[in-house]
């Protein structure tokens, strides 16, 4: 299960809106029980409408950010800007945590969809997505 | 003094749970070859078979990427700090 606020999914969407017409995305700071403390955007390196790929410097930013706060890089989010909130081959292929909380956006349909799902070893797993108060 | 490299946390059961390894190499190649041969289960996962730095993978010397100072060649004094960390990209497509 992924624990966010209400805050943190409207981020994460405002992030992958900004983005558009790329691909938006960004990490996920929090504990390893799945409870988000904070969203961090990063730059779609990639400027694709298809791919995305984070920023190197986000990346080292957000892991030094993480160590000092006594947190750790639980996930990363991204969007499809066209198709559905569904890990796509690419997303399973190149996931690089098992531990991690992959959170797909999509932007297809008005709201904007938010999923979360596990992805170890090839295999894709759904989870819950609770939401709490800030 | 020896550098000091970081470890993902992805890594970390290939690597003893370490959370940072102490090295002697004085370039990222010379010091991924290091971490290779110390802990064999790395293998391919930090450099690829044509011995070119893994293409999922972000190397950094104190703050700046490897690949803007010279990729494997990269020179490491002894009071810097390395730090790996997965290259995260996916997509759509």
């Amino acid at each position: 299960m992924l624990q966010l606020t209400n805050d943190h999914r409207d981020s994460m969407i405002a992030t992958c809106v900004r983005a558009l017409p790329d691909e938006g995305c960004g990490l996920l700071l929090g504990t390893s029980s799945g409870e988000v403390a904070r969203v961090v955007a990063s730059p779609n390196v990639a400027h694709s409408a298809k791919i995305y790929e984070i920023e190197p410097k986000v990346m080292l930013r957000a892991s030094r950010e993480a160590d000092a706060e006594g947190l750790e890089i639980i996930g990363v989010f991204h969007s499809h800007t066209h198709s559905e909130a569904y890990p796509s081959p690419t997303d399973i292929r190149q996931a690089p945590d098992p531990g991690w909380h992959y959170v797909l956006v999509s932007l297809r349909d008005v709201p904007a969809v938010v999923r979360s799902y596990r992805i170890r070893g090839g295999e894709v797993t759904e989870e819950e997505i609770a939401i709490g108060h800030e | 003094m020896s550098p000091v490299v970081r470890i993902p946390t992805v890594l970390r059961p290939a690597m003893g749970g370490q959370n940072e390894i102490a090295v002697s190499g004085t370039t990222i190649g010379a010091i991924l070859t290091e971490l290779t041969t110390a802990y064999p289960a790395v293998t391919g996962q930090l450099l690829s078979e044509d011995g070119s730095l893994h293409r999922y993978l972000n190397v950094y010397v104190n703050d700046d990427d490897v690949r803007y100072l010279g990729g494997l060649d990269a020179a490491v004094a002894e009071t810097d700090e390395v730090t790996l960390l997965p290259a995260v990209a996916g997509g759509a497509n």
